[in-house]
């Protein structure tokens, strides 16, 4: 079980996340207090379609989370409640690999059933 | 056996499994199909399952319990929600308590299911919804992480076979 730990695609997709000065300066405000996806636009010389396509990126990276709130879009940091979830995905990864090899077993004993 | 991709969405909760065996659809259907063979595969390697019911029909049930290592029995149930043999299955699957009825204070996992023929071989593709992470954390909580844990002592041996 690799609890705690990411794999390496949620590695690069906070790595990624984080390249970006923009996207660094988004999360920075977002951890202070929640904001508004049209209150961060605000404060960059960017179009709204652009900053909420920087919150997806985020997003992405499990490192915010927006929500609809109204007409507004209300950006929060999850990230503990996203990172277990991820672990918990990880696990269920392990059971279905587990299954699989289980039902190969069952499919190779058929083969050998065949050729005795 | 060979693992084709796994794909993990922490936004929306899914975990996409795709596999590949060396079978006919007919027979990897009859995997799921037929509950002797279901109940060999189903549990937690320290959890095996055994059916004690699966109605394989559209609006069907099924119970099972899985055995922990300490004598413990962990209660689940599944509905089956649509069938096309053998190419598509979609269920619900939920804990039960003692008496073997569902739990309602716990949402059920829902999955689908698809069997496709590659190239003589067929490839499995399961897709595994959770509602909420809670519910994740719940299964986790009901002796399923242990089992996985243990699981993990297979994995080399699969990567290894994937190669």
């Amino acid at each position: 079980m690799v609890v705690g730990e990411l794999d390496e695609a949620d590695v690069d997709r906070i790595f990624h996340a984080l390249a970006d000065a923009t996207r660094r300066d988004i999360l920075t405000r977002v951890i202070r207090a929640e904001q508004s996806v049209s209150a961060l636009a605000r404060h960059y010389p960017m179009s709204f379609a652009a900053v909420q396509k920087h919150v997806a990126v985020l997003e992405r990276a499990a490192l915010v989370v927006k929500e609809r709130r109204g007409r507004e879009q209300v950006v929060h940091i999850d990230v503990t409640a996203l990172r277990r979830a991820a672990e918990l995905l990880d696990a269920y990864e392990q059971l279905w690999r587990h299954r699989a090899r289980a039902m190969e077993q069952i499919l190779a004993e058929d083969r050998e059933g065949e050729q005795s | 056996m060979s693992v084709i991709s796994i794909d993990k969405d922490v936004q929306a909760l899914t975990l996409t499994f795709v596999a590949e065996f060396d079978a006919s659809v007919e027979r990897v259907w009859r995997l799921w199909e037929d509950p002797r063979q279901l109940e060999r595969w189903w549990g937690p390697p320290t959890w095996p399952a055994t059916f004690e019911q699966h109605d394989f029909v559209v609006g069907g049930w099924s119970r099972y319990h899985m055995t922990g290592p300490e004598g413990e029995k962990s209660r689940g149930w599944w509905t089956i929600t649509a069938i096309d043999a053998p190419h598509r299955l979609e269920f619900d699957d939920g804990f039960a308590g003692e008496d073997g009825e569902p739990v309602d204070t716990m949402a059920p996992t829902h999955g689908t299911v698809s069997l496709e023929a590659v190239d003589g071989r067929t490839r499995m593709t399961v897709v595994s919804k959770f509602v909420d992470a809670e519910q994740l954390e719940q299964m986790a909580e009901l002796g399923m992480e242990e089992g996985m844990r243990l699981a993990m002592g297979q994995i080399d041996a699969i990567l290894a076979e994937t190669r």
